[in-house]
């Protein structure tokens, strides 16, 4: 079977009709719009619940494989890799390390904010290597923040908290 | 982190599978058509290329990414009618943006099985439907209880991963650059690119921050498109052509969901995936054995990480290799060479159509203008998808 | 060539809700028995996880993300196939005959006490051009309107149809894992108020939560592993179309899926070869339907057949011993696993005081529900 370079040009013509979002606003092209309502509530189960509950405490709840040794936040009912139940429950800190972090301005639908926000992975004290959180930066500037600085929690009033991770407002230097 | 040794995929008896005819529409962010009547489009051009009659498919695979784009539940049954699987088996496969090669792999293993002798693939999305922008639909791909309370854009993620990926590596943002400059101009070439330009470092670093460090030109555009790949047996490629393309290595892999608890610097699962390909494949030296690459890029530095994912480059010396003009078209290991997603556009499971099917088109060299300069016999594509975790990946030959 | 068997079954469930426990840890229940029966380890010896789910049933973007942990799948080949557990099958069957995996784990569960608004979510799934703004009825309707003109055309009364539910729940009772089991009578099913005339509400399974895990494997593993192996004869599945204009309304899906099937069994004449089978119920006049697309008997027959008792628990071919989904609940995608599961359960013997004697082929069949025409079809066998 020869390999070699022949004169065939691959298809040079790509259909489709390419149009704008003014055609669909100024009703040139026909469309159709729905608004769906769809709910749910997902049950958190008994490791999250955990967690939630002790956010709500001003805790942060680890658990622990006896196998790997590993030390795991968020917490779950098994370990992954030993794939076995895990055996305790361990308190950690509130206090961690930057892993990574990213300035955001843009939203969730892609509009712009009217301020930056700061959004890291953190890696709790306390739990193994590497064992990080996704959560919000703040009292600090954009060009401060940097990989492996140290942070500390900033929780809600007892008050106000609610067994949701957004009981701790953000993450603060020390 | 230790983790326990293990197995990839057996490897039994190679079952050979051809690839003979692929097709695409066109890329566009907005397109007229529904999502039918671009599989339809697709499909004609991929069976007028293969020589076969609609009549001769006995099965059908559809790839599509995250319902919510088109607003449908179900929306593999919703597509069926426009993607030829009405009156036959049809099956629907879905791992996030790794659908783009995952769909190739589904196609073989119905072929492989001796279930079908021509299977026809099929990856569709329609993107532009989602108001009020198609990112908003992946706010649903965070944890519900743990990540979605902080109203987490999709850019996050690989943010997040570009910093961490810089920082282990210590790589500056012009070079990352380059992959943007690179892909752009490639896909001058393309003709269903759809943000196809000659732009420079600067314009890259100059562009709008959208969640620093990746700004507007390092990102890919959400499109509409579909594309569409025919793969056969051995006895009914002999009868349709001489040379046809042989699918020589898959593998797939899946990373845990917990994506904090991982170090994002090397995309392991890309290697794990690869790893399996590559011994399917009996390819021992990826750098040497593999001729042209298309590794998933979504955002510029995507493609430096999953060429190191790959084994193309070793960790932390992907962009040195872009620098050196190795992975441009006329260079030594040409990496998306079709303008990949940073140039053509990213419909998530149609990126198939710059992937997989390019590496078909180079290795027929029927690629026209962005076919790469050296002889081509082994090509390798790639996608990868959901929160960091699935690598899929395609080797694919003209030698059998 | 190499035959494919099941060698172990795992599940978790069935409840009507399950308030305490996430989708995770019911998965990690049901892969966690199923791998303490095949012995295997799935962090070393598993080579393949397939996952069957619809992502806006489980309320993601995209639910691939989500299963790894909970089956020991991590860095491991895994992928999600948006259909039902038996197409699940069919995927791991095709993996194992071509060489790619000597064994598979396939996986599919039901939360559907998760979804606050199910309704909508099935209106969700219309087409949304031509009849998802039609009127603003539950879309249980469109189920409706194929019954009426599947007794229109096939001459088949209400109380036929009644016999379907008061077999079903009455089976239910004898399966301790069913939550809607019921003694009801004819006369109580036909007191059920008309909720979509003519489907009443009491043929409507209602939903409920539950997970079922499948290790499939290879010839020569299945022997090591185990002594009784369930081979997995034939897998089928089709799709008609997803136009409401020209689907069959007659289950042609199940026809030729089960035709696809059979011929891969080797099976000529089922209503002699079958020994019974679990097929979808979620709506009561379904099960007549797939029943005949089985092949389980003639057309214009199955209504009298089953008034006669040929169906039932102590009948010639037993159809739905486990109570079906009108006794166990719409487990969404999980539907065909409920139906493969107590496939598997028979053959194996461990079927409890519903344990049906001397029994060596039997067939699983599930619908994608509404309103699609797709649905899939097994044939296990000893």
């Amino acid at each position: 079977m020869s390999v070699g370079k022949r004169d065939i040009t691959c298809p040079g013509y790509a259909p489709g009709t390419p149009i704008k979002d003014e055609d669909i606003k100024l009703k040139k092209v026909t469309s159709v719009e729905d608004h769906p309502d769809i709910r749910y509530s997902w049950s958190a189960g008994q490791a999250i619940s955990k967690f939630l509950n002790g956010l709500k405490e001003g805790k942060i709840y680890g658990v622990k494989c006896n196998k790997c040794k590993r030390i795991m936040v968020p917490p779950r009912m098994f370990c992954e890799l030993c794939y076995k139940p895990i055996d305790e429950w361990v308190e950690l800190k509130d206090t961690g390390v930057v892993q990574t972090f990213s300035i955001s301005y843009i939203d969730p639908d892609a509009k712009p904010l009217p301020e930056p926000i700061i959004v890291a992975v953190i890696a709790i004290d306390g739990a193994s290597h590497n064992m990080g959180i996704m959560h919000l930066l703040g009292e600090v500037k954009p060009e401060d923040v940097y990989v492996g600085m140290k942070v500390k929690a900033v929780w809600k009033d007892e008050k106000e908290r609610e067994g949701a991770i957004t009981d701790i407002k953000y993450w603060k230097p020390i | 982190m230790r983790v326990e040794k293990i197995s990839g995929l057996k490897f039994q008896k190679k079952q050979d599978v051809a690839i003979v005819g692929a097709g695409m529409t066109t890329w566009k962010r907005r397109l007229n058509e529904t999502g039918r009547e671009l599989c339809f489009l697709a499909i004609k051009q991929a069976l007028e290329e293969a020589g076969i009659g609609f009549d001769e498919i006995e099965m059908v695979v559809m790839g599509s990414a995250p319902d919510t784009f088109d607003g449908m539940l179900m929306k593999g049954e919703y597509l069926l009618d426009g993607s030829g699987g009405s009156d036959r088996p049809y099956m629907r496969v879905f791992v996030g943006g790794g659908t783009g090669v995952f769909a190739p792999i589904a196609g073989y293993w119905h072929v492989a099985s001796g279930l079908a002798d021509v299977c026809l693939v099929v990856c569709e999305e329609k993107m532009s439907s989602c108001y009020p922008h198609p990112q908003s639909a992946f706010k649903y791909i965070w944890d519900p209880i743990l990540e979605r309370p902080l109203n987490p854009n999709l850019i996050w993620i690989f943010a997040l991963e570009m910093r961490r990926y810089m920082h282990v590596h210590k790589i500056k943002h012009e070079d990352i650059a380059l992959v943007s400059v690179k892909n752009k101009a490639n896909a001058l070439d393309h003709p269903c690119a759809q943000v196809a330009g000659k732009i420079t470092v600067e314009d890259v670093l100059n562009s709008e921050p959208m969640a620093l460090p990746v700004r507007r030109l390092d990102v890919s555009p959400p499109s509409d498109g579909a594309a569409a790949l025919v793969m056969v047996s051995p006895y009914i490629a002999r009868r349709l052509t001489d040379e046809p393309i042989w699918v020589t290595g898959v593998g797939w892999s899946l990373d845990t969901t917990w994506w904090t608890n991982r170090d994002l610097y090397f995309p392991r699962y890309v290697a794990e995936a690869a790893k399996m390909a590559y011994k399917m494949a009996h390819i021992t030296d990826p750098r040497k054995e593999i001729d042209v690459a298309e590794p998933y890029d979504p955002f510029d530095y995507k493609e430096l990480h999953h060429m190191e994912g790959l084994g193309l480059a070793k960790k932390g010396e992907a962009p040195i290799l872009t620098r050196e003009g190795v992975t441009a078209r006329d260079g030594d290991l040409p990496v998306c060479p079709s303008g990949g997603l940073m140039g053509v556009g990213n419909p998530i499971a149609a990126t198939m159509g710059v992937k997989a099917c390019e590496i078909y088109w180079q290795l027929s060299y029927r690629a026209g203008k962005r076919q790469v300069a050296k002889e081509v016999t082994t090509g390798v594509c790639q996608a990868w998808g959901d929160l960091m975790q699935v690598g899929t990946v395609m080797v694919m030959s003209n030698k059998r | 060539m190499t035959r494919v068997a099941v060698i172990a079954a795992g599940y978790y469930g069935f409840n009507a809700n399950t308030p305490e426990f996430s989708w995770k840890e019911i998965m990690y229940a049901a892969a966690r028995r199923a791998y303490e029966e095949a012995g295997i380890n799935p962090r070393r010896d598993v080579d393949s996880f397939i996952t069957c789910a619809e992502d806006i049933y489980e309320g993601f973007a995209i639910f691939d993300e989500f299963v790894p942990d909970q089956l020991g799948a991590v860095l491991k080949p895994t992928c999600t196939i948006c259909g039902d557990f038996l197409y699940g099958v069919a995927t791991a069957y095709m993996q194992i005959k071509s060489g790619l995996a000597d064994v598979a784990v396939v996986e599919a569960h039901s939360k559907a006490s998760d979804i606050a608004t199910f309704g909508d979510v099935l209106r969700f799934g219309f087409d949304p051009i031509w009849i998802r703004d039609i009127g603003n009825g539950h879309p249980y309707y469109f189920a409706a309107l194929e019954m009426d003109l599947y007794m229109q055309t096939d001459c088949i009364t209400e109380e036929q149809i009644a016999k379907v539910v008061v077999k079903n729940k009455n089976n239910a009772v004898l399966n301790p894992s069913a939550p809607y089991g019921e003694k009801v009578s004819i006369e109580d099913v036909l007191k059920s108020p008309k909720v979509f005339d003519p489907m009443r509400k009491i043929e409507i399974a209602p939903r409920s939560d539950g997970c079922v895990v499948f290790v499939i494997a290879n010839e020569n593993i299945a022997k090591e592993i185990t002594d009784s192996p369930i081979w997995i004869k034939g897998v089928g599945w089709w799709s008609e179309t997803n136009s409401y204009d020209t689907m069959s309304f007659r289950a042609m899906y199940a026809t030729k899926a089960a035709k696809m099937a059979y011929k891969l069994a080797g099976i000529v004449n089922p209503q002699k070869e079958v020994d019974f089978a679990e097929v979808d119920d979620r709506f009561a006049f379904k099960e007549i339907q797939h029943i005949e697309a089985l092949g389980l008997s003639r057309r214009f027959e199955t209504a009298s057949l089953l008034e006669e008792g040929y169906f039932d628990r102590n009948g010639e071919i037993p159809v739905n011993v486990s109570g079906g989904s009108l006794g166990i609940g719409n487990l969404l995608e999980c539907t065909g696993g409920q139906k493969a599961l107590e496939v598997v359960l028979q053959l194996q013997g461990n079927a409890g005081r519903r344990q049906l004697k001397d029994v060596e082929i039997g067939v699983a069949q599930a619908w994608r529900y509404v309103p699609t025409a797709s649905g899939a079809v097994v044939v296990f066998g000893l």
